[in-house]
């Protein structure tokens, strides 16, 4: 048996961008739908971390909604620990498998309770304890796991940096027992020397506790550091994905060549460069064939009429045809 | 002779609790035609520091010390009235959001005709092919039937574009740019990078560029401040901040980076968070969360000293020179 957490096959979603129906009907308009992820499959192995990694609008925090059914996929299916994942969420044992942390610690965590309340939230909605001693004694040890004391329980939200209140979130989700953790941004609304506690934190936590971790980011230096596997997205797909170092030292696909240049590093000092032109399109009104092609440099008729499928090649899985016909 | 001179710049917000210190005697200078970067966490007094030079303070917040002169005049004393023309024709403003730095009720090439003939002498036709012209710098498609549009019929990386012309349409000596690229995803990031320094080359305007990004700083800036609960901790060259940092700060904080280049185990971390401004620590305000601590630091507040091709406010390099 392998030990996939979470698996996507060929997952699609759509929204409904439509105007109200008496709008529509007057002015003729047909339906309009946004397709916020297409034909994406994944599978995240036990204890790894499968980063996603993409500008704003590429779809990666829908997946993050779609993996903890937040969302249901219009098309496609995801399953988790090898059952479908609404069966998943409908059975109480499984579901407390899975939690999720989110970006922004000023908006996740309800500023009325108090911090003992909400990292026992879980605890209390799954009954995972009765006593009122045994929760009271779970919650300061999982405090302390995250480098807090047991003593913070007693205050509220606002009595802490974000950085802690990032702690505060991942205690909360951590009360489940949970195997596997979607975390959207985790770090994006902290300062870097926050940023790096928390990024030391989260890998200690996976060693700790044999955690499988799917990451959502938009800064490729974070989730290099992060990441086993590593998924980037434009326009709703997955044009490259492999292992993260493999996609670092020798990314292929032209997008992930083009955020690598583009990306300002501290190796870069004095150095100038080339940026790439152009900007993402909106998914409203995606291009027709490759969706990058107006930014790639190797497009041709082919790339401009007919999607490209994901090839295989080494241990990399690419959606590209100048790398297939082997033009690049 | 240095463009900008900032001395000694104290900035205070009286509160019902006492008076807060944001900026604590902070001096830099900046040269014209160059970039000094200006970095720090959130909460360190970079964007208070570039608000008090443009005169944009809010109040109740005020300068409450120190001097900043431009081409060697004061510019700190003068009146609203008198600072008005300084702003925009002396120093531009970019900002991080450019939404809300444009006016959504007027068309972009009204904003910037409007801006240049508040400070140039230019005629509506002089002023409107100027505008296309800054545009069209600017890299904007098809400027002369775009110079029509209103800010909402741009996107973001566009709308920071017409930004930046707007900030240097009426040609000013020095550019005060807050979070330029924040809001902006990475490859137009780096084309917004590369705009602003082709034209402030080309034009010799001088930049502060304030960020909390060290890899925008790498690539952008001459010389960098980094700046720590209202004072600077290390200013010096770019090179030498960024990759031999000398004070303990900004050598944490160049660690805690994750980097593109190489991949470590473990993030170096700098423990604790910065203090509050009701509660700056005695002596060096780093030190609860400095590994090199010693007596001196508890008590003293330290000045830049000189340590290497940077200046450091860190007692290490006091002890390190010779006592005098």
């Amino acid at each position: 048996m392998s030990d996939i957490v979470l698996q996507a096959s060929a997952v699609t979603r759509d929204f409904d961008i439509s105007r109200p129906l008496l709008q529509r009907v007057l002015s003729g308009e047909p339906k309009r739908t946004l397709r916020a992820v297409d034909d994406v499959s994944f599978a995240i192995e036990r204890g790894t971390t499968l980063s996603l990694v993409g500008e704003s609008g590429c779809g990666k925090s829908t997946i993050a909604r779609l993996a903890v059914g937040l969302y249901r996929p219009s098309t496609g299916d995801i399953s988790f620990e090898g059952h479908p994942l609404s069966a998943a969420r409908a059975q109480a044992s499984l579901r407390r498998k899975m939690n999720m942390i989110f970006q922004d610690p000023y908006a996740s965590l309800n500023p009325r309770w108090r911090v003992r309340d909400i990292v026992a939230e879980p605890i209390r909605a799954f009954a995972i304890l009765a006593s009122q001693k045994d929760i009271t004694d779970r919650v300061g040890q999982l405090l302390s796991q995250v480098g807090l004391s047991p003593a913070d329980g007693e205050k509220y939200p606002h009595e802490f940096s974000g950085g802690q209140r990032q702690r505060i979130s991942i205690a909360r989700a951590l009360s489940s027992e949970p195997d596997f953790l979607v975390c959207d941004e985790p770090t994006s609304a902290l300062d870097v020397s926050v940023q790096a506690q928390i990024l030391n934190l989260m890998r200690d936590l996976q060693q700790r506790l044999g955690l499988t971790y799917l990451f959502i980011s938009h800064n490729l230096a974070v989730v290099r550091h992060m990441s086993d596997r590593l998924g980037v997205m434009y326009l709703g797909r997955i044009v490259e994905l492999g292992a993260g170092e493999t996609l670092f030292r020798a990314p292929r696909h032209p997008y992930m060549r083009l955020l690598l240049e583009a990306i300002p590093d501290l190796a870069m000092v004095g150095r100038t460069r080339t940026p790439v032109g152009g900007e993402v399109p909106s998914p409203i009104n995606p291009p027709s064939g490759c969706p990058f092609h107006p930014r790639c440099p190797l497009a041709n008729d082919r790339c401009r009429t007919e999607k490209p499928i994901h090839t295989l090649i080494e241990t990399t899985e690419i959606a590209c045809h100048a790398i297939a016909e082997g033009r690049a | 002779m240095p463009l900008l001179e900032v001395e000694n710049l104290i900035v205070e917000f009286p509160t019902r609790r006492g008076l807060l210190r944001a900026i604590d005697e902070v001096s830099f200078t900046i040269d014209p035609g160059e970039v000094l970067g200006v970095v720090g966490e959130s909460g360190a007094g970079k964007s208070l520091t570039g608000a008090a030079i443009i005169g944009l303070l809010e109040p109740p917040g005020r300068i409450a010390g120190g001097q900043i002169r431009l081409n060697g005049a004061r510019i700190d004393t003068l009146s609203p009235e008198r600072m008005r023309p300084i702003r925009g024709r002396q120093i531009g403003a970019i900002f991080q959001d450019p939404l809300t730095t444009l006016n959504p009720l007027y068309s972009i090439g009204r904003q910037l005709v409007e801006t240049m003939q508040t400070h140039l002498p230019l005629s509506d036709r002089d002023a409107r092919e100027r505008a296309i012209q800054w545009l069209e710098d600017v890299g904007i498609p098809a400027a002369r039937h775009r110079i029509g549009a209103f800010p909402h019929e741009f996107s973001g990386g566009m709308r920071q574009r017409v930004v930046i012309a707007l900030a240097l349409c009426a040609e000013p000596r020095l550019i005060i740019a807050d979070e330029p690229t924040t809001a902006l995803d990475v490859s137009i990031q780096a084309q917004i990078i590369a705009l602003l320094k082709r034209i402030t080359r080309e034009h010799g305007t001088a930049v502060m560029l304030v960020t909390h990004d060290m890899g925008v700083i790498a690539e952008t800036a001459d010389r960098v401040a980094v700046m720590y609960a209202g004072r600077i901790a290390e200013i010096g060259p770019v090179r030498d901040v960024v990759l031999t940092p000398a004070h303990p700060y900004s050598e944490g904080l160049m660690g805690s980076i994750p980097s593109l280049e190489h991949r470590v185990d473990r993030l170096r971390q700098i423990d604790g968070a910065m203090p509050r401004l009701t509660a700056i620590p005695q002596g060096c305000a780093f030190n609860p969360r400095c590994p090199k601590t010693f007596a001196r630091c508890m008590t003293e507040r330290p000045a830049l000293l000189p340590a290497g091709p940077t200046r450091s406010a860190c007692w290490l390099h006091a002890e390190a020179a010779p006592h005098v």
